[in-house]
């Protein structure tokens, strides 16, 4: 339930609701009186990601638990510290799922990792980013205010939605203490194939597939192997699965897929994510490229320089990441002049001292 | 208090000199079409929320983007305050125009620069009507989904400034979650692109931010959204309860069980009769409930779910479960529920529409609530809920003929929003908070977190140019509000419980 606010006097910690959380804010506080830059983490998980920055760390992981869990309203909301295995292994018990599908990339991975870097799973084409399922946030802000956006219902459109806006913002607008997130049930029947198939025709009929109604909910490409996991309804499932002629996958390839775990992540060169539209075609030139998210998720194994990964990228309307650390001083595609302003700007207002993870995505802010 | 803009509470707006913005603009943009004599200013005075007028210093019908971009530069040179329109649909004033401002009309952006069935997407521009993109796409198989009642005549740029939803959002999500990318032209007239080709972009995820910003961070003047394919079946049931609360925890039961259900409705006696008398659906008018939902997908999933869903219902204690027989009863079904607002309209001179949302399992006491609301103020209310998304929209019965009617009407509106917020939900769903729930958003949130959603709009419009007044009341307005509310420190209406 919500508090009521109070218009007569400014309270920071009204919306705090435990010790922990009243911590974070006094840590953030302080931080502020110093103008000293802060550096939040969780497990460190996904620490590799994006620039590496110097700054006093400022770990989540003492506020944790989930605050509220109706199955029935198809929400739960859960402190930024949980980790992830806990949140997930609680909807497993309720026979639901994140929708997103969120790769741990570790074995102390937090909810709040989750929402700040905004990576999805196999799932997202179909089911949506983490962005998608956020609901609601309270978040520590850069003016030392524990604030609360959103709620725990699927539709809100009071104020801005600044709830969505946190997820993939890597911490750089606030400290994240809570999120509410939309859940779904646990398919009801699941099938797991692979069917041979090179690329290009892979591609095309992924393309085609993606035009009919059909109970695929993750489709990656290797080797001339098309990997696909079905899911729905036992009928629809057990019909698309009898026109493919495949042969049966162990379940597990999508996890290792998720975790990055399978032999192709192992290549010791530098690993790129290049985010294009799924009809975008075969890349020339074709590296060791591993294809997911039904064509929208291409990881490359590159030496390739990175300006030409960057111009294949966007020339293709999408954007490239590079996943190792250390290649690159800038792992993020840069942004035009003109949305980089609008960014600052907005860092400026809603961080004005700068302390949350500055530089951690861009130099610029 | 008088939702129209007050400089006194609102804050401080500029006084423009008409001429010389007229002269300018002429000079500027050569030619753009340009409104300003009254009688065809009138026309715009008001969008969905009729209530409420102003005529607005000049409406411009720009064709090109470049022309926004001309305008955009000259009224921010000129310190116009600048409101964008689509097609007017919209049910809190969010294009309510500012007689100091000028009612930037995006009707003439209608056209439909592309379907591409490969990516998946159609590009249009914002003046193109939410329906015309699923009729445009029909022909591939494919559809948009998002479908707000008004999907006949608003626009996908009005879309995506209220984040509009629709009967579908539980399975299918809102305006934010099926657009790909979103062009905009800046306060100060440059153009840029939020978002791009594939399912993510580099940087802040600034279009969510402005899908729902009411106009006031950015004018959007092209829309590339996310085309589905369209489900091999869908299939109707409606349920009658002779129990509002049994109702209620008939929806819980269906997703517990597993089921997403493409649409999920409830309508209250009231709200059956009225839909009933005015379309003959077939309606139980004894019912004190009934329920609608939809399921859709492949037929063999269908049918199974349809056979799940029944049997939930059965559990419930639903006096009766019918299936629509074919496509003309499905559609029956589903026009007593598009239909129940006009068909309020007609068992009572006015009628006001409200948009609170609240976790489901609140229902039973939200309702006794608006019951005892709507005693208290000597109104009828009639029910109608997006039940699968919590989404209510309790119409209020008044007559505006009547002394203080719509101020009653108001007040009426105004306390069950409250009592929305006090269970955790909210003051909008979907309609947006325009001018309308202004007030209410002091309910919503506290000075803090106004002041966060002002330092939003000063990274993006520090002049406070665009639609200024509306979606986030000044610190002033709510204290004001406040004193008004809480009056020697006492709720209005002690008596009511508060849940």
């Amino acid at each position: 339930m919500s508090t009521q606010p109070d218009h007569s006097q400014n309270r920071p910690g009204e919306r705090c609701s435990t010790a922990t959380e009243a911590a974070l804010l006094e840590q953030v506080c302080e931080a502020l009186h110093e103008a000293r830059p802060l550096q939040i983490q969780g497990g460190n998980s996904k620490a590799f990601l994006g620039r590496q920055i110097q700054a006093d760390p400022l770990d989540t992981r003492s506020h944790q638990g989930i605050v509220n869990y109706d199955p029935t309203e198809l929400v739960i909301t859960v402190r930024a510290g949980t980790p992830l295995k806990q949140l997930e292994a609680i909807l497993a018990e309720q026979g639901q799922v994140l929708g997103c599908e969120p790769p741990h990339l570790g074995d102390n991975a937090t909810v709040g990792g989750m929402v700040a870097t905004g990576l999805s799973g196999p799932r997202r084409p179909w089911s949506g980013s983490v962005r998608d399922f956020v609901l609601g946030t309270k978040v520590i802000t850069g003016h030392g205010k524990l604030l609360r956006f959103g709620g725990e219902v699927m539709k809100n459109v009071a104020g801005y939605d600044l709830s969505r806006l946190m997820a993939g913002s890597f911490g750089c607008l606030g400290l994240l203490t809570e999120v509410s997130m939309k859940v779904l049930p646990k398919p009801r029947h699941e099938r797991h194939l692979v069917l041979s198939c090179d690329q290009s025709t892979a591609l095309q009929r992924l393309t085609e597939w993606a035009q009919l109604p059909l109970p695929i909910t993750a489709a990656c490409h290797y080797q001339d192997q098309l990997y696909l996991r079905l899911e729905g309804g036992e009928a629809s499932v057990q019909h698309f699965a009898d026109s493919l002629n495949g042969t049966a996958l162990d379940p597990v390839f999508w996890q290792q897929l998720k975790e990055q775990q399978l032999p192709f992540f192992q290549n010791p060169k530098p690993l790129w994510r290049l985010s294009l539209p799924a009809h975008a075609g075969q890349l020339e030139p074709s590296d060791d490229c591993l294809i997911d998210w039904g064509g929208a998720q291409r990881w490359l194994k590159t030496d390739l320089p990175e300006t030409q990964l960057r111009d294949i990228a966007s020339q293709l309307g999408g954007h490239a990441t590079c996943f190792t650390a250390g290649v690159t001083a800038q792992p993020f595609q840069p942004l035009p002049p003109l949305l980089m302003r609008y960014h600052q700007q907005l860092k400026a207002q809603l961080d004005p001292k700068g302390i949350f993870n500055p530089g951690r995505m861009y130099s610029d802010y | 208090m008088n939702i129209l803009y007050d400089e006194r509470l609102d804050g401080p707006l500029p006084t423009p000199d008409r001429t010389a913005l007229l002269h300018k603009l002429s000079i500027r943009v050569p030619d753009l079409q340009i409104l300003h004599t009254e009688e065809a200013l009138k026309p715009y005075e008001c969008d969905g929320l009729a209530a409420y007028r102003t005529l607005p210093l000049l409406v411009v019908l720009p064709e090109t983007i470049e022309q926004v971009q001309r305008i955009m530069q000259t009224c921010h040179e000129l310190n116009v305050p600048v409101v964008a329109r689509g097609a007017g649909t919209g049910l809190s004033g969010g294009a309510l125009p500012l007689q100091q401002g000028v009612l930037l009309v995006m009707a003439k952006f209608n056209r439909i620069l592309e379907v591409n069935p490969q990516g998946r997407f159609a590009r249009v521009q914002p003046g193109v009507r939410n329906l015309a993109i699923s009729e445009a796409s029909v022909a591939h198989g494919l559809y948009y989904a998002p479908d707000p009642s008004s999907q006949i005549a608003c626009s996908i740029g009005g879309n995506v400034a209220e984040n509009a939803g629709g009967v579908h959002c539980l399975k299918y999500g809102l305006t934010v979650h099926n657009l790909i990318s979103i062009e905009i032209v800046t306060v100060e007239g440059e153009r840029m692109t939020l978002g791009n080709d594939a399912l993510d972009a580099p940087g802040f995820d600034l279009m969510a931010l402005f899908t729902g910003s009411e106009g006031m961070l950015g004018i959007v003047v092209e829309v590339k959204v996310k085309l589905l394919p369209k489900p091999q079946v869908a299939r109707v049931l409606m349920a009658s309860f002779d129990d509002v609360e049994k109702a209620g925890l008939a929806v819980g039961s269906i997703i517990a069980a597993g089921i997403i259900p493409g649409g999920l409705e409830m309508m209250d006696n009231l709200a059956i009769r009225a839909a009933e008398d005015f379309i003959h659906a077939g309606y139980p008018v004894d019912a004190e409930a009934i329920l609608l939902c939809e399921l859709d997908g492949v037929e063999s999933d269908v049918d199974e779910e349809t056979a799940r869903v029944r049997e939930v219902l059965e559990k419930s204690g639903a006096i009766a479960v019918q299936i629509a027989q074919d496509e003309a009863e499905r559609q029956r079904f589903w026009a007593g529920r598009k239909n129940a607002f006009p068909a309020v309209g007609r068992i009572s001179p006015d009628y006001y529409c409200m948009d609170g949302t609240i976790p489901r399992r609140e229902l039973p006491g939200v309702l006794k609530g608006i019951a005892q609301l709507s005693e208290k103020y000597g109104l009828r209310v009639a029910n109608v809920f997006h039940a699968g998304d919590g989404n209510m929209h309790p119409l209020i019965l008044f007559d505006a003929d009547q002394p203080n009617g719509l101020e009653t009407a108001e007040a009426l509106g105004g306390e069950i929003l409250e009592l929305c917020v006090r269970v955790g939900g909210t003051i909008t769903g979907e309609h947006g908070v325009g001018r309308e729930k202004i007030n209410q958003m002091c309910a919503q949130f506290n000075d803090d977190e106004l002041e966060l959603f002002h330092a939003v709009k000063a990274a993006f419009d520090p002049k406070r140019l665009l639609n200024p007044g509306k979606n986030i009341p000044t610190l002033n307005r709510c204290a004001e509000f406040g004193a008004m509310h809480i009056h020697r420190g006492e709720l209005p209406f002690p008596e009511l419980e508060r849940f």
